[in-house]
């Protein structure tokens, strides 16, 4: 896109409102912007259905247990009061697996693992990626040349051989998975958001903050990466989706949490080993639910994209 | 384009070098040190400073970073403890057959993919346009396990038509000699990059077909064909070469878990296997082989395009 037309998003009443609101307080004031926002999502059917269905999967992995009560820590209880790899019945609604845990218990269980090291591993990255990105643009020369350098560094190995080599390091439990995706995965924002700083940082609004002697911490603080929240809401939502199916992968290959805990790769690579008996309650459902959680949170991500990229939008 | 080439060049030098670096910091982050690493948690310390003074590991760190970059330039990637053999030696033959899975796989996805995301823009807005955008948005989707699982389940265990998995055995060229073992594990790794190529060809013939000179063809009387191949084609297909570069890291991580899926013996696998038997120098060691080989073909997709594309071929700067 031709960069003329991109104009600057309007700082809403920022001369006196500044001075009245406390720090960091008046950015959400704009109600508009916001219902707008809200507007052109709703008017995307498939990012709609895809919340609705992304908030019950919610509900069913962190409430359901309270409802669906199942025995899912004791490894002995469950080999004694179960039988294996049942089929479903009324007593478990989707059988059982190779340890007689309940697998519909089971997919609320691991699910909770998968959705907060996903969420949270995307949060952490996006917070890195950002702070990395936005000093790197803004303070340019040698110091953004040498910091980019080490991104493209850190890009060019494969992310599934750097994730398995810290997993090996460090013992994988669900914190240590958070910060070992989220150390794998903060490369992408920085260059992305060091791209939106390296032309924002240009704009008639940024020159008019450090004429009037704004400091550095206040531009990048209250303008640059405010400014950037388009670009940093939408890079998050499909890290959440990218940090699920990474935790799947290792899961998958058996680099998951340590049982008795569970995720939902780990209860997939369980599952195939049985792929030859016909055990299909221990593959389809827990493989649907990584498909469609990843495909929803990709339809949310694009809806976002449209809704918060003012600029692209006919106003 | 030579100037270009050795800039290019030197990226890529820099680039391992910085690797090399991360991959020694990672071996310094073992909890207890290698000596922990190698003689387990048992070893008494004066047994670890024994292996500590015996390996060097007792020396400051960056005369540490200089003798493992000297072992590097002679071919040796450290030693396993837990398979007493040096990492190099268990690469080694792994390594061409991760290659060659990697090169079919990908050639594959080219060939579909091409052709593929050209029809769509040619018909865009039509029903086969519609039907092929839904197809690739479930590909994209799906995890490489779930994409190779259910190859499995479907032309392995109901159809019978192609074996789960490739003979264990198996030479790397073995993909040539005894196709039908192969097409499962090719398939699926090519299932996971024929979604985002076709997406990209598809944009960019559509972005190439406004272009100045497209009108001028038609309007000096090129029938549609002509302009479509002569024309626009060869153009379209130059975002593909670099996008073929930037995507090699991805490719390669999902060699990985496809090798891992159809027990195929290629430099993933032995990733696997030795991260859960906890032989981090191995480990390391794949990491580092498998990115430098990633590094290698990015150089070599750029190098095709600098030869592919006139202006850079022909102009001094990029």
């Amino acid at each position: 896109m031709d960069p003329f037309e991109r104009l600057p998003l309007p700082e809403p009443e920022s001369s006196d409102a500044e001075a009245l609101a406390p720090e960091g307080g008046n950015a959400v004031s704009d109600g508009g912007f916001l219902r707008n926002m809200f507007h052109v999502f709703a008017e995307n059917k498939l990012a709609v259905i895809s919340a609705v269905f992304l908030i019950f999967i919610v509900v069913f992995c962190f409430l359901g247990p309270d409802l669906y009560v199942t025995n899912q820590t004791n490894t002995q209880d469950a080999l004694l009061n179960s039988t294996q790899n049942s089929p479903p019945s009324s007593a478990h609604w989707l059988g059982t697996d190779e340890s007689g845990f309940d697998v519909l218990g089971r997919l609320m269980y691991g699910g909770q693992i998968s959705l907060i090291v996903g969420f949270f591993a995307a949060l952490v990255a996006t917070v890195i990626g950002v702070a990395y990105g936005a000093l790197s643009g803004f303070f340019g020369g040698w110091f953004d040349a040498a910091l980019m350098r080490f991104v493209d560094i850190g890009l060019s190995i494969p992310v599934l051989f750097l994730l398995i080599a810290l997993v090996t390091i460090y013992r994988p439990t669900a914190t240590m998975l958070i910060v070992v995706i989220a150390a794998v995965s903060w490369l992408v924002p920085a260059r992305l958001i060091r791209a939106e700083t390296l032309t924002l940082r240009t704009r008639e609004y940024v020159q008019a903050v450090r004429v009037m002697g704004g400091t550095r911490k206040r531009i990048i603080g209250r303008h640059i990466v405010p400014n950037s929240v388009g670009t940093i809401v939408v890079f998050a939502t499909f890290d959440v989706a990218d940090s699920i199916l990474l935790l799947a992968a290792l899961g998958f290959l058996g680099l998951g949490v340590p049982a008795p805990q569970t995720d939902w790769g780990t209860m997939l690579s369980n599952g195939v080993n049985y792929a030859s008996n016909g055990y299909w309650w221990e593959i389809y459902p827990v493989g649907l639910c990584i498909v469609l959680v990843v495909v929803a949170l990709n339809y949310i991500g694009d809806a976002l994209r449209d809704s918060l990229e003012v600029r692209l939008q006919r106003r | 384009m030579l100037g270009y080439l050795l800039r290019r060049l030197g990226q890529a030098i820099i680039v391992i070098l910085g690797v090399t670096l991360i991959v020694f910091v990672l071996s310094q982050l073992i909890p207890g040190g290698q000596a922990r690493a190698a003689l387990g948690p048992k070893a008494t310390q004066s047994q670890i400073s024994h292996f500590n003074i015996l390996n060097g590991f007792n020396q400051p760190l960056w005369v540490q970073y200089w003798h493992y970059i000297l072992g590097l330039l002679r071919g040796d990637l450290g030693y396993s403890y837990r398979n007493n053999q040096g990492v190099t030696a268990l690469i080694i033959n792994r390594l061409p057959k991760t290659v060659v899975l990697v090169g079919v796989s990908t050639l594959l996805a080219l060939v579909i993919a091409i052709p593929l995301g050209m029809a769509q823009a040619v018909r865009r807005n039509h029903v086969f346009d519609y039907s092929m955008t839904a197809v690739s948005f479930v590909l994209y989707a799906m995890p490489a396990f779930l994409i190779g699982e259910l190859l499995i389940l479907f032309f392995a265990f109901t159809l019978h038509w192609f074996p789960s998995q490739p003979p264990s055995d198996a030479s790397a060229w073995a993909v040539f000699t005894n196709p039908r073992a192969f097409v499962l594990p090719v398939v699926a790794l090519a299932a996971l990059t024929v979604a985002g190529f076709s997406r990209y060809m598809r944009s960019s013939v559509l972005d190439t077909l406004t272009e100045d000179y497209i009108r001028t063809a038609k309007a000096k009387g090129g029938s549609p064909r002509r302009v479509l191949y002569g024309h626009a084609f060869r153009n379209a297909l130059l975002p593909i070469l670099t996008l073929l570069g930037l995507t090699l890291p991805a490719i390669v991580g999902g060699a990985l878990i496809v090798e891992d899926v159809f027990n195929y013996p290629g430099m993933g696998l032995l990733t696997v296997q030795s991260a859960s038997n906890d032989d981090i120098p191995l480990v390391l060691g794949t990491t580092l082989i498998a990115t430098i080989a990633t590094v290698v073909g990015s150089l070599l997709a750029d190098v095709l395009y600098a030869a592919a594309d006139p202006r850079i071929r022909l102009g001094g700067d990029d």
